[in-house]
């Protein structure tokens, strides 16, 4: 499944170029973190290494495959919760991997427990605050057992408790051995979370590089700008 | 007025035999043909939300047209299937309350299969992507979505609830208006109406329209209960 290229990559509905040739090759471990401007296409490119768009051009590589071989799981920036109960927004994703009842019960009881959401798992997924949203989205993907696990603006509208608590939960994904990418507008979290960054601009990768680099050199102008840009955070990252 | 409105409560109030026969007649059939039609029906619209096929759109317009399908063309249309020289005319259905459950469950069929069709469709745009990205399958799908929509879906069945209640086309024709044996509400008022007995009929419409209104606000409390607890 790893490493993932993906190269000449095009996204051009109605011949509007959204995507317009993004190379990059991602490694099976860490956490990346996409950023970029508003609309550059963060989302979209999640959802076309997802499959849920078909690309206008270009192709993807999973580690010599045309399609990915391990799990694929995502959570989308408002996540998807049935009107059913806690428990049963986990359990039923794991009926495509097709498990037993049981074993289903007992891997929803875990990480239902490893979010501090385990006494909430009779109630009404409904009922949850944002953040138990959001950690039951992580959770229902964590259950999956995700060999890459997307994630699209994972903490956005959250407070700074709720925040945290997410992204605790992702670095523990990530020691179980899933890659994370993800986009975020937050420049803090893609301090504290990041094992690189990936910068898109005007539809293509202006950067890869390593976390600490990105931010302490960009090399590309557009990468540059934007960080500039972000003026209140730069103050509080050169501390 | 007055008077057939008194007599139509005395007949209520002294839990009338006749009247009530009538009454548990209507509700054995009507109740049977929802249990039937909500059989068919939600699974059918379900199925129709997420089943992607050439000709999908025009099935979802005939679908949506047999909604407003005359009681009495589903009648004559049954009594032509159970006749005796009809198709199924050996099993001696016709003139029976098993024929009215027949046609009562023809009527709602398409009605809770559309209203169905169109509130599982909607969830299905919200979900499919993560259905996506999970592997859900389609039958799995459907049988989330009916879970999910299961309050919405109430509210569906009990309008085809209501639509086998309140018709009088179809059981009057495969049925009969046998007293004692097939005449329902709807086919008692119309006959006691024109024979001059307006306190029955009377009485039986005060049944008929309380029932209405009782399933109506069963459902509203259904719902408003279901969105103050996030269900």
């Amino acid at each position: 499944m790893f490493p993932l290229r993906i190269s000449a990559l095009r996204f051009a509905p109605n011949g509007r170029p959204i995507l317009d040739g993004v190379d990059l090759e991602l490694s099976g471990e860490g956490i990346s973190v996409i950023l970029g401007p508003n609309g550059v296409g963060k989302t979209v490119f999640l959802h076309l290494i997802a499959g849920l768009l078909p690309p206008t051009g270009g192709a993807f590589d999973w580690g010599g495959a045309i399609r990915p071989d391990g799990r694929l799981a995502m959570v989308f920036q408002q996540p998807m919760l049935l009107r059913l109960s806690v428990a049963a927004n986990v359990e039923f994703a794991l009926r495509p991997q097709g498990l037993d009842a049981a074993a289903r019960q007992q891997r929803t009881r875990e990480v239902l427990a490893r979010v501090g959401l385990a006494h909430r798992s009779a109630d009404s997924a409904r009922q949850l605050s944002g953040g138990e949203r959001q950690r039951l989205a992580l959770a229902r993907a964590w259950a999956m057992r995700p060999r890459l696990l997307l994630l699209d603006e994972p903490t956005a509208s959250l407070d700074p408790s709720a925040t945290d608590q997410v992204e605790t939960i992702i670095r523990e994904i990530r020691t179980d051995g899933a890659k994370v990418l993800m986009t975020t507008h937050n420049l803090g979290q893609a301090t504290r979370l990041a094992d690189d960054i990936v910068f898109l601009a005007d539809g293509r990768v202006q950067e890869h590089a390593a976390a600490q680099r990105f931010f302490a050199h960009p090399q590309s102008p557009a990468a540059r700008a934007f960080l500039q840009g972000e003026l209140p955070w730069r103050i509080a990252f050169d501390r | 007025m007055t008077e057939t409105l008194l007599a139509a409560l005395a007949l209520l109030a002294g839990f009338d035999h006749r009247l009530l026969e009538i009454v548990g007649l209507s509700l054995r059939v009507s109740l049977s043909a929802l249990a039937f039609g909500a059989l068919v029906g939600l699974p059918l619209g379900a199925w129709l939300a997420v089943a992607a096929f050439p000709g999908r759109a025009f099935v979802i317009v005939v679908l949506n047209a047999l909604m407003g399908l005359p009681s009495v063309v589903v009648g004559v249309f049954v009594y032509l299937m159970l006749s005796r020289s009809g198709p199924f005319g050996e099993l001696g259905l016709l003139f029976s309350p098993r024929a009215m459950i027949v046609a009562q469950t023809l009527l709602v069929v398409p009605l809770i299969a559309a209203v169905t069709r169109q509130i599982v469709e909607d969830a299905w745009k919200e979900y499919a992507p993560e259905f996506a990205v999970i592997g859900v399958g389609r039958p799995l799908a459907v049988g989330l979505l009916l879970a999910d929509c299961r309050f919405s879906l109430v509210v569906a069945t009990l309008a085809g609830l209501g639509r086998a209640m309140s018709e009088v086309g179809a059981v009057m024709v495969v049925g009969g208006n046998i007293d004692g044996y097939t005449r329902v509400m709807t086919t008692a008022i119309a006959l006691e109406t024109s024979k001059g007995d307006l306190a029955l009929s009377l009485a039986l419409g005060l049944v008929l329209m309380g029932l209405i209104l009782g399933l109506n606000a069963f459902a509203h409390g259904l719902r408003t209960w279901a969105a103050r607890r996030g269900r």
